[in-house]
């Protein structure tokens, strides 16, 4: 019978710092390719409503006339269809900055 | 005398909203009924209503445990409908990906397991295990839990060298970390107090009320759906882990168990991956009908799928491994202590969301 065989880790971890980091002054950097948020680099954007049309949570909205791109952030479940639709590669998921 | 108690939807060891009326004489249950209807989302209404691309999306989100299953049971499905052969190195990298995911899952569980019969060390122990992985997918497919990287015709995302490379790096550490906590589950007399002959359930019983996963792998069963060689399953050598005293100690010892073969199916896919395309291009729409079945870590799921020849669905039917296994959860709870209630509720590591979906 073994009894309490966690005991050895318990009085390591009374020595051994924490294992948490002293968040928000101390961050973890992102992985590279890690899907954080959606941006859009308008000036490319030729309006086609592809990634509209994509979108599994109908988190856009293209106008072609006149020319507008709506993004609602909060519907966004950053899946990345669109930015695999977008015939002018001008949709981009980078990571969430550490500061955010 | 006799009296109802009702175990839930609040409390404190579930994880989900689950209600059981139980009946007590004295502390003993005499009989348990399950209420269930809290999370209900309707999702496979939704599914007739998005096209059956954006449905892979959708489908992933029917658990926010088990997604990438979810999401690879769905698109076999499609791709057994499209008649779609995918490339080998998307099969392998599904299988990467399914056992990553089996991996957090049986952690999760052995983690509100242990905070279920009070040990609050080893769950938060667990837990701390439990990031190596999550930081495999997170690195492999840029999130933790949504992984988004599974489609119809094969895979979204590669894994390149380097990646195979942290992910190997990964699961080193945790096999490190979790011998010192499977020492622990497997030899504590505190843990084994708790679960031994607890909630006990013979294979015969639990084979005939349809228990799956290591409900059923616990009490002697060797049924694992994986043994079929479904995506690259066949070529690694697949052998179910099986224990046979059908109480809880046996199913928390088939998900340790079982966590070691997962690390050893990920090492496994990841030597062999093969070269190649991840994706088989496709054109034209679903019709007729399938059912798919995948290994979850809880279980078996299945998902039935018609298809009219438009870019909807007709039909969408998903049977969860935690529907499946609450009729031996109401077998297994007949004769036990209140106090012992939890324990065995958590030994089936239910997933609520999953089975109202």
């Amino acid at each position: 019978m073994r009894l309490f065989s966690i005991f050895k880790d318990i009085l390591g971890n009374l020595v051994k710092g924490p294992v948490t980091r002293n968040y928000p002054a101390v961050k973890r950097a992102p992985f590279p390719g890690e899907r954080g948020k959606l941006v859009i680099e308008e000036e490319k954007c030729i309006f086609c409503g592809m990634c509209a049309r994509k979108c599994p949570s109908n988190a856009l909205k293209v106008i072609r006339q006149p020319k507008e791109w709506h993004f609602e952030q909060f519907r966004c479940i950053l899946c990345g269809s669109c930015v695999e639709a977008c015939p002018k590669k001008c949709l981009k998921l980078l990571p969430r900055l550490p500061e955010e | 005398m006799s009296m109802l108690v009702p175990f839930g939807p609040q409390h404190p060891v579930l994880p989900e909203p689950l209600q059981l009326r139980l009946e007590l004489n004295d502390e003993k249950v005499v009989s348990a009924v399950p209420v269930v209807g809290y999370v209900h989302r309707g999702l496979e209404k939704l599914a007739e209503q998005k096209d059956f691309i954006q449905d892979t999306f959708l489908i992933e989100r029917v658990c926010g445990i088990c997604s990438f299953m979810h999401s690879m049971a769905y698109s076999m499905g499609i791709e057994e409908l499209m008649g779609i052969q995918i490339p080998d190195r998307a099969r392998y990298l599904r299988v990467v990906w399914a056992e990553l995911h089996r991996m957090h899952s049986h952690l999760l569980a052995l983690g509100l397991l242990a905070d279920a019969f009070g040990f609050e060390n080893l769950f938060y122990t667990i837990w701390k295990i439990r990031e190596e992985i999550m930081d495999a997918m997170e690195c492999t497919t840029g999130a933790r839990v949504m992984l988004g990287s599974c489609c119809i015709g094969g895979v979204r995302k590669d894994i390149s060298p380097e990646q195979a490379k942290f992910v190997l790096e990964k699961l080193a550490n945790f096999e490190k970390m979790f011998k010192r906590s499977s020492e622990v589950l497997m030899g504590d007399y505190s843990v084994k107090e708790r679960l031994v002959g607890v909630g006990v359930i013979d294979g015969k019983k639990a084979y005939e009320l349809g228990a799956v996963g290591p409900s059923l792998r616990g009490s002697g069963i060797a049924k694992d759906h994986r043994m079929t060689g479904y995506a690259a399953y066949g070529e690694l050598g697949f052998e179910p882990v099986v224990e046979n005293d059908g109480d809880c100690y046996a199913r928390t010892m088939v998900r340790v168990r079982e966590l070691y073969q997962s690390m050893n199916l990920v090492r496994e896919a990841l030597a062999r991956l093969p070269e190649g395309e991840l994706k088989t291009p496709f054109k034209g729409n679903p019709s007729g009908e399938a059912a798919v079945r995948v290994e979850q870590p809880r279980g078996e799921v299945l998902y039935y799928m018609r298809g009219n020849g438009s870019d909807k669905l007709d039909r969408l039917r998903i049977r969860t491994p935690t529907f499946a296994n609450i009729a031996p959860l109401l077998t297994m709870l007949v004769g036990c202590n209140l106090p012992d209630v939890a324990v065995i509720i958590l030994s089936i590591d239910p997933c609520i969301s999953c089975t109202e979906r």
